[in-house]
């Protein structure tokens, strides 16, 4: 591994599948005890620095790190999103002299926690940056699909809605090639990026057209001020477009299954009856954050202090 | 002052010796002897001294990061004698008062001509005419004027603009940059951008307001000049327009001719610039366009900034450059020793063009006998890794730190005085 995790784009296969691998020994060696801690991360400082809102988020890295038992200081920066000036290199700084091992950024602009790298001695996990990427997600999400159908490789992952925004697509589309899924866009091509055609994915408009042969089906959470940037006409014309309702899960094959990385908009992107049904793994994918964390934790901090 | 150059080569030809004397070429020969001050030129090029269309100097309002006696040193190191100071101050030059403040403070410094860039519109608003008559009028006597920064993109107003400069032999200056295609853009639309997570700034953005201003500008018959131009797309245009016959000229950046926007991974703030680092393409056809003379200019763009506007999330920062010092290198390393250009063509694209386009009469000039002795001399041979803290500037926003460039600028004159001597600015 290397000294950061700045992107899913930077992890190549071996490494990849020694996260995925690490969480599943994390889990099961947890499985069944009474105090879920491992004393791994003793005397190891990771601090949770938040520049933006994210309670889930924030929460999933602090039950790994602590369930490591290493020290958790969280620090929150909000209302500096794209903060002016100084504050963000002067804020590694004092991380840095307070001796911090591990931190764990999000940040509303894309490539913060690469500058953050540059200034600190310690290990700086990116838990998203603007709309750049959240490799921890997809690093979950690989793990929740493994889980479920066994495998990767080969796999066919639909990726919908809003891709021009979204960390999390970026991140998977780059993971899930990694590890040998086959990953197809849909949304409508105002939410697609203009340089889309350089990934390693295929992409189309229809999410008819390509429920059928998949394996996979994630939804993205579309934020309502899209609509009011015209990226397209109506909430109620998305949904009908490229929302996942019962009558189009009903296109799926029997053992595919429905993923979103919350929060999700019931009724916008996926209707109520698909995200509770059994197909999808929605709560399971929050449980397997806490796994996948731990075992990022630990590969990079866990080495002789 | 007199001054002897011994063994120059003037535009890289046959070395000669040059006498230079009242601020004007006295004599050029072989074996010139003289009591004066000598100055062994031998294997050094000498060119007129270079004029910048395009320069920040920040004075007033930010002279934190530049002042217009520390832009002048940058310049006089550059090999430049006169720079167009462009008006996106604050105050922001849109009247004869700040444009006279500017040009006097250019006048104590007295190490390059320092030529004041009026507003089109008043404060960069964009929508109601400066007093460019006044400018035009004032001691500083304006030609150029541009709401450099900020694009000019409201068309009516634009038509009036060029109308109104007929009057005064100006030239409108554009910043072409179609703001609503550029909301929230922070580097080149491409593959990267997608990648990278950062908001893309279109190609098309640039070029749609260049093929409406050439067409504005063939309509009301004035002179349009594009700053900086930054796309294949745009040269095509230029290149078209030129054809109709059309009073256009453009500018291209030596940041421009040499990186392109794969300096944007690692999210190096230092490489943010307004229009932003393009692909390699049309880093080529702004090589050619440049080379074939469709693009009649080099620029600077010079940018200078406070290092907390650098040292941050790449949103945040703010975009541009430091250009004056490393510019001639980078033209010698892009063009003359890609032999793209003579030296008497980077002569042209560096101080003669952009003369005539700012209709400066006396830079610019041939080296010879009774013209101004306004002149460069550069030693083609050596080559220099770009320390940004030894710059002369205020800023250290270097693109080119830690990389090796060819040419070094040794002496700069301006009027037969030298601004530079041996590498050293000499105020
Ligand atoms: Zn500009």
């Amino acid at each position: 591994m290397k000294r950061h995790l700045l992107e899913a784009a930077d992890l190549d296969r071996a490494d990849a599948t020694l996260v995925l691998d690490t969480a599943a020994q994390i889990e099961s060696a947890l499985a069944g005890r009474e105090v879920k801690k491992l004393p791994t991360l003793r005397g190891r400082t990771v601090v949770n620095l938040f520049f933006e809102d994210s309670t889930r988020t924030r929460i999933s890295f602090e039950l790994a790190a602590k369930r490591l038992s290493a020290d958790v200081i969280n620090f929150s920066a909000k209302g500096s999103s794209v903060s002016k000036g100084e504050s963000l290199k002067d804020t590694a700084l004092t991380l840095e002299a307070m001796g911090a091992d591990g931190i764990v950024v999000r940040h509303g602009a894309s490539g913060a926690p690469h500058r953050l790298a540059t200034w600190v001695a310690g290990s700086v996990v990116n838990a998203g940056d603007g709309t750049h990427e959240h490799p921890t997600q997809a690093l979950l999400d690989a793990y929740t699909i493994r889980r479920r159908l066994g495998r990767l490789e080969g796999v066919r992952v639909v990726i919908t809605g809003d891709v021009l925004h979204s960390r999390v697509a970026r991140s998977n589309v780059w993971l899930l090639h990694t590890l040998g899924a086959e990953v197809t866009l849909v949304a409508p091509p105002t939410l697609l990026p203009v340089g889309v055609g350089s990934w390693p994915v295929t992409v189309s408009y229809d999410l008819d057209a390509v429920l059928p042969a998949a394996d996979v089906v994630m939804m993205l959470r579309v934020q309502g001020e899209r609509m009011n940037a015209s990226f397209f006409p109506s909430a109620r014309e998305y949904s009908r477009r490229y929302g996942l309702d019962a009558e189009r899960m009903a296109r799926l094959s029997d053992d595919a299954i429905v993923m979103h990385p919350g929060p999700m908009n019931r009724g916008m992107e996926i209707a109520a009856d698909v995200a509770d049904s059994p197909r999808s793994t929605i709560v399971e994918q929050v449980g397997n954050g806490v796994s996948v964390r731990m075992a990022v934790l630990y590969l990079l901090l866990g080495g002789p202090a | 002052m007199t001054v002897l150059l011994k063994n120059v080569r003037p535009y890289g030809e046959d070395a000669v010796d040059l006498l230079v004397k009242d601020g004007v070429v006295a004599a050029i020969g072989a074996d010139l002897s003289s009591t004066a001050q000598t100055i062994d030129a031998t294997g050094l090029i000498a060119l007129p001294g270079l004029v910048d269309l395009h320069t920040h100097l920040r004075e007033p309002g930010r002279e934190d990061t530049e002042t217009v006696l520390t832009g002048s040193r940058a310049a006089a190191l550059g090999g430049y004698t006169a720079v167009h100071a462009m008006a996106n101050t604050d105050p922001v030059a849109d009247t004869a008062g700040v444009v006279e403040q500017v040009w006097r403070l250019g006048q104590q410094a007295g190490l390059v001509d320092v030529v004041p860039v009026g507003a089109v519109t008043v404060g960069l608003g964009g929508t109601q005419l400066a007093e460019l008559g006044a400018m035009a009028d004032s001691a500083a006597t304006v030609r150029v004027f541009s709401d450099d920064g900020k694009c000019v993109s409201d068309p009516a107003l634009m038509r009036r603009a060029l109308e109104y400069v007929k009057a005064l032999d100006g030239v409108v200056a554009q910043h072409a940059e179609e703001p609503r295609l550029t909301v929230g853009a922070q580097m080149h639309e491409g593959d990267r951008s997608a990648r990278l997570g950062l908001t893309g700034w279109p190609a098309v953005a640039e070029e749609a307001i260049i093929a409406r201003d050439v067409l504005l500008a063939e309509h009301v018959g004035a002179r349009l000049h594009v700053c900086h131009v930054s796309t294949a797309g745009s040269v095509e245009l230029i290149r078209w327009a030129k054809s109709r016959g059309v009073q256009v000229t453009a500018e291209v950046t030596p940041h421009h001719l040499l990186l392109t926007d794969a300096q944007a991974e690692g999210y190096d703030a230092t490489f943010k610039v307004n229009p932003p680092l393009r692909t390699a393409e049309d880093v080529a056809a702004l090589r050619a366009g440049l080379a074939d003379g469709t693009i009649d200019a080099v620029a600077t763009d010079h940018a200078p900034h406070a290092g907390e506007d650098k040292e941050c999330e790449w949103a945040a920062a703010r975009p541009g450059m430091l250009g004056l010092e490393q510019a001639l290198s980078v033209v010698v390393d892009t063009m003359v020793d890609t032999g793209l250009l003579t030296w008497r063509e980077v002569a042209d694209r560096m101080s003669v063009r952009p003369a005539e386009i700012g209709r400066l009469t006396h830079q610019g000039r041939p080296i010879a006998v009774g013209e101004p002795a306004n002149l460069v001399l550069l030693d083609p041979t050596a080559r220099a890794v770009v320390d940004p803290a030894a710059l002369a500037s205020k800023s250290r926003n270097s693109p080119y730190a830690g990389r090796e460039l060819p040419a070094r600028v040794v002496h700069t004159l301006l009027r037969g005085e030298l601004s530079v001597l041996d590498g050293k600015v000499q105020k």
